[in-house]
């Protein structure tokens, strides 16, 4: 009966099963490291793609999933990660360091884009994020060293040999996932976690409390930024040319709602579920052309419609799972018999 | 200079024409239909098969593509939209974006990668033209189509003002709960409001196809400058759409004067002007932000 005198109920933050899960993503972390070693040339960089699908997936489902805001316009940022790259590099920056710092550009220059773009809501957020990717497009193949829709490519680096460009690309997209991943993890585990999670569920209500909704929401859009141009930075580190429509294209936003609606949006691990998913039917399916787009369309609007949590948030739902605890569980004492 | 000027805002009817249906979608449903573009290019299509397969003229064409998309728009409504605006705020956004990526790819395996236009089938309206001066001439197609713009906006607004089912489409806007207590049947009244957004997006399909030529991925840039030309003029806004067609037009009009690249940044600059300008509305909250950022107190 005294089930609510306080002292006996626990906030749980980490589940027996939630710290297996965490040592088992230890273990796989250790075993991808060690990926170059062991497998072949292709796989290796099939991977590298995998992990720029975790990373494209994971960062629009930061901004979409925990802070509210649809974009159709996150290519921006993957262009313009690869684009800082090329730039960098052409200026005789060493190529790797291009690609960090270009993405780190990519995440300053969002900050005063943050300003207007925040004031959006919902469709016009949405639409308004793909004007932004368009007009930088044009913008970008003003630049000489671009050639409109030619395109360049990076061409510093060709100066290593393929096996250390394969192997040190792979090692780096790898690390920008366990960081951004992690980054995220720490982020959503914190304070302002908590405030992100609350305006996820309830904005008005939220804002009532005293969250910074406006500020949380920067910051969440400057992280999915950076994310995104880090993942195009890498894109353009396996596909060396640079062609703006290619980059620039919606494809890549349509690919990234894809893997979250499909995995379960506004959860941790959906993201990293959907782009696995969407990983292997590309390979399976990719060579289809038109009707993959078709299919991934159709799924995209069938998932949003009769299952809009996704697998991962069924499965979370149906067996009450968190593998990667972001969130905070009440523990109530065990009734004692009458 | 005049001439550009002039272009511009026969060019502006056309962003008009197909922004009015998106505007009035969201002006009642507050939904952003990220399909409309491809839907506009469905409609070309459909007028492209019955002129070129059956030899019905564009004009004719609409009799049967304006109640066929009205029909689509019913059916969007009832199985798709009303569906996701129940789900969550977001997932209109998410559904239509789905949705305008399987019919943009429908409709490139249907009609592959070559460019079409419906010019070829109505005569010589495509290249007519009345001489104003020496060196300015307008099209009688682009006027046809400014005025079928403002018509079908007057229309609009007086179909909203003045009849039953306009007077229970505003009511379900500001609050279809309250509409519902008074007998109006909401559902219904989202769906006529689909129906006639998607009537009027063959209406722009139809001047899309004639004034120039579209393709399967054409539907990407129609839904921008739709969503342009009805943010300038105040999403929502009957007439304001106009304006804002206009007014996008006439930023490409004259982009395209400075250079070839212009004309589509011209467009995407004036958008963002009229974005920047709403941050310095007097007594906004962002405004108030700024100023406070800026360390100075709002005036």
């Amino acid at each position: 009966m005294n089930a609510m005198s306080g002292e006996r109920i626990t906030v749980e933050r980490w589940t027996g099963s939630a710290r297996l899960a965490a040592a088992v993503v230890v273990l796989v972390i250790i075993a991808l490291a060690l990926g170059p070693k062991l497998l072949s040339p292709g796989l290796t960089d099939r991977l590298t793609a995998l992990f720029v699908y975790v990373i494209l997936a994971a960062m629009w489902n930061a901004l979409t999933g925990f802070g509210g805001l649809v974009s159709v316009g996150q290519q921006v940022f993957f262009g313009l990660g690869a684009y800082f790259a090329i730039r960098l590099a052409d200026w005789g920056l060493n190529p790797f360091a291009a690609l960090v710092v270009g993405a780190v550009g990519v995440g300053i220059v969002a900050v005063p884009l943050s300003w207007p773009m925040l004031r959006l809501k919902g469709g016009e957020f949405a639409i308004g994020m793909w004007v932004v990717a368009e007009l930088v497009h044009l913008l970008v193949n003003l630049d000489t060293l671009v050639r409109g829709e030619t395109g360049t490519s990076l061409i510093s680096m060709n100066n290593f040999d393929a096996t250390t460009r394969r192997d040190s690309i792979y090692w780096l997209a790898l690390a920008a996932m366990v960081v951004l991943l992690g980054a995220l993890f720490v982020l959503l585990r914190s304070r302002i976690g908590a405030a992100i999670q609350a305006i996820r569920d309830n904005e008005e209500a939220a804002a009532s409390l005293g969250v910074r909704v406006v500020t949380t929401k920067r910051l969440l859009f400057v992280l999915a930024a950076f994310g995104a141009g880090m993942a195009g930075a890498l894109w353009l580190a396996t596909a060396i040319t640079f062609q703006p429509r290619t980059f620039f294209g919606v494809q890549w936003t349509a690919y990234m709602i894809f893997m979250v609606l499909v995995g379960g949006i506004g959860t941790f691990e959906g993201p990293i579920i959907g782009a696995v998913i969407f990983f292997l039917i590309e390979t399976w399916f990719g060579s289809t052309g038109v009707w993959y787009l078709v299919g991934l369309g159709a799924v995209a609007v069938l998932f949003s419609l009769l299952l809009p949590k996704g697998l991962w948030g069924a499965v979370e739902s149906r067996w009450s799972l968190q593998l990667l605890p972001v969130g905070y569980r009440l523990r109530l004492p065990e009734t004692k018999a009458e | 200079m005049t001439d550009a000027l002039i272009q511009g805002i026969l060019l502006g009817g056309y962003y008009a024409l197909i922004a009015a249906g998106l505007s009035f979608m969201f002006s009642v449903m507050r939904i952003i239909n990220l399909a409309h573009g491809s839907l506009a290019v469905f409609a070309a299509y459909a007028l492209f098969v019955l002129a070129d397969s059956f030899g019905i003229s564009p004009f004719l064409g609409l009799l049967i593509v304006v109640p066929l998309m009205a029909l689509v728009g019913w059916a969007l409504q009832r199985f798709i939209l009303e569906r996701a605006t129940r789900a969550g705020p977001l997932v209109p956004i998410l559904a239509t974006f789905g949705l305008s990526i399987v019919i943009d790819n429908l409709l490139f395996e249907q009609f592959g990668a070559n460019t079409r236009s419906l010019a070829n089938y109505i005569g010589d309206l495509s290249y007519d033209s009345w001489q104003l001066t020496d060196d300015i001439a307008v099209g009688k197609l682009a006027v046809l189509i400014f005025a079928t713009a403002v018509a079908l906006l007057a229309g609009i607004q007086l179909f909203l003002s003045f009849t039953p089912l306009g007077r229970a489409i505003r009511a379900t806007s500001e609050d279809s709960d309250t509409a519902g207590l008074v007998g109006i049947d909401a559902r219904r009244a989202n769906a006529v409001a689909a129906a006639i957004a998607m009537a009027s997006v063959a209406l722009a399909g139809a001047a899309l196809g004639t004034r120039a030529t579209f393709d399967a991925y054409a539907g990407a840039p129609q839904l921008l400058f739709a969503f342009e030309a009805a943010v300038i003029g105040g999403t929502g806004s009957v007439w304001g759409t106009l304006f804002g067609g206009i007014l996008l037009a006439l930023g490409q009009s004259f982009g395209a004067q400075i250079a070839p690249q212009g004309f589509l940044l011209g467009g995407h600059v004036v958008f963002f002007i009229v974005l920047f300008a709403r941050l310095f509305v007097p007594g906004s909250a962002l405004r108030r932000q700024v100023l406070a950022a800026l360390g100075r107190q709002p005036a």
